[in-house]
């Protein structure tokens, strides 16, 4: 692997810049791995990364049925924090937060994780109260969160409308001064990269299309696009697909999928600080480094595989966003396009055993999996590798929908869904 | 935005209705495991595919009716009304 720095950048200049060659290696099966991840996104492929390098294991096969980091590691729109309410979810989500603070160094690959700071603004009195509520439970649990006046809010944010006649009012903010946002395709080529370099295989284009398994039950391998291939145990991180995958043993899942829309302006310059959303009118803000304003928008209520929504669901967050920064009126949509996310019913994810021997899955991230990459790639890492949970994701079974230890961040969010 | 034909209205525009998911999910009896249970509740079948599913008229009559949409194009194939048996559209698009 050739490593990056400005030792080396220096001479592949000299050289005319000739000199770069691919950053990670383009894979045919092999007959037979140790263990398949399924799903090249950056979830599957941060997975295969620390299985390799923090677990000692070298026969992995990453199976990606299009082209690498394609699905919604392509569609979201970056924001990472780590505020959530229960102290399961936001340990989770922390030991993701610390990852991403190493994370371009220890991949040596520039990520472009900026922290920024993330508001959460408040328009109701209910989602005052709500936001504080989170403010304390995460202070309490030793995560950084604070609350903000609208005046304070505006300081921290200049181009909000803090008026109080409009049609959603800022009455505050939550304040995850540690939260922000990073380069998505860097995440996934970053991890390819270190994967690949550490014996990883990365076979794109490649369906799995049926999973096989011995007469006691224990899976022995995946039929794909691309012939069959065995192995050991199989690990799912198939997102939008996980419940047609994980159908392949039977298994079925709480899972319902719903597109998710999102669009980027036309780039600008540095006019917008810091990241901001609201739940109440399903917007979410920020501004990349090429200057477009990248908008989150709601889900669509139905279920569907389309990767599309319709366009009442943007217009929808597009008009409360244009009150609330007047600066953006003027602003043009440059590309819109939809995600498909898979949503358990409580809204927190899903990283554990199944009741099949050898087979594992990482899904239900729904509309938040992008923050949580590394830490969900690491803890499923280490699943697979020990056939057990990390004492963080051990709540997160899809057994807890019988025990009825729910996790419920759908309520806590206080959104309707 | 889908545009729904609802049995009882006419076909009206998506906003006009609410989404009730999968459809023909019968509730067991009150002896069920919690397993079977928890299965009624929560594990859905989230086809890719052709869909039974309900919606609700919301803002319209109020009524639930049923509608078969596949999922790889959302395209509707039937709507029919609740109590009625599932029509066979075969592995439509």
């Amino acid at each position: 692997m050739q490593k990056f720095s400005a030792f080396s950048l220096a001479r592949q200049a000299v050289g005319r810049h000739l000199g770069w060659r691919p950053q990670w290696r383009s894979a045919a099966p092999k007959p037979s791995y140790d263990i398949i991840i399924v799903g090249g996104g950056g979830h599957g492929l941060g997975a295969a990364y620390y299985l390799a390098k923090q677990h000692g294991l070298r026969n992995i096969a990453v199976v990606e049925r299009g082209w690498l980091a394609g699905g919604n590691t392509a569609r979201n729109t970056t924001i990472i924090r780590s505020n959530y309410l229960f102290e399961q979810s936001s340990s989770y989500y922390e030991h993701a937060l610390k990852l991403w603070e190493g994370l371009s160094e220890e991949l040596n690959y520039n990520v472009m994780f900026s922290q920024r700071g993330c508001l959460m603004v408040a328009h109701t009195v209910h989602d005052v109260q709500v936001f504080k509520r989170h403010v304390y439970a995460n202070r309490l649990n030793g995560i950084d969160n604070e609350w903000l006046t609208p005046e304070e809010t505006k300081a921290f944010c200049p181009p909000l409308n803090i008026s109080p006649n409009i049609r959603y009012p800022v009455l505050g903010a939550a304040l995850q001064r540690r939260a922000g946002t990073a380069r998505h395709d860097a995440v996934a080529w970053g991890f390819a990269r270190a994967a690949s370099d550490l014996g990883v295989d990365i076979i794109e284009n490649c369906e799995v299309t049926g999973i096989d398994r011995d007469p006691s039950g224990k899976v022995t391998g995946v039929q794909t696009t691309r012939g069959p291939i065995r192995a050991g145990k199989i690990g799912v991180s198939a997102a939008g697909h996980s419940s047609v995958v994980l159908a392949m043993a039977g298994i079925r899942l709480p899972l319902q999928v719903n597109p998710l829309q999102a669009l980027v302006s036309e780039p600008v310059k540095p006019a917008f600080p810091c990241v901001v959303m609201s739940n109440t009118i399903h917007a979410y803000i920020s501004q990349s480094d090429k200057g477009e304003m990248v908008i989150g928008a709601g889900t669509d209520s139905y279920v569907s595989y389309t990767q599309r929504g319709g366009l009442h669901i943007p217009a929808h967050t597009l008009e409360a966003i244009c009150e609330l920064v007047p600066d953006f009126r003027r602003l043009r949509m440059l590309r819109s396009w939809g995600g498909i996310t898979d949503n358990t019913p409580d809204r927190s994810p899903i990283t554990a055993k199944t009741s099949v021997p050898g087979l594992y899955v990482n899904c239900g991230w729904g509309t938040g999996g992008f923050k949580a990459t590394p830490g969900a790639a690491n803890l499923f890492a280490w699943t697979i590798a020990r056939d057990e949970p990390h004492p963080i994701n051990a709540p997160f079974t899809i057994e807890r929908f019988r025990d009825g230890t729910l996790i419920d961040e759908a309520a806590a969010a206080a959104v309707a869904h | 935005m889908l545009l729904i034909d609802c049995p009882y209205c006419g076909p009206r525009a998506e906003i006009e209705f609410a989404y009730g998911g999968e459809a023909h999910i019968a509730r067991p009896a009150a002896d069920v495991s919690e397993a079977e249970w928890a299965a009624f509740l929560y594990l859905r079948d989230n086809t890719k595919g052709v869909l039974a599913e309900r919606w609700r008229h919301s803002h319209g009559c109020g009524r639930f009716f049923n509608a078969l949409r596949d999922t790889r194009t959302d395209r509707f194939h039937a709507f029919y009304e609740i109590g009625t048996p599932r029509p066979d559209v075969g592995d439509a698009a």
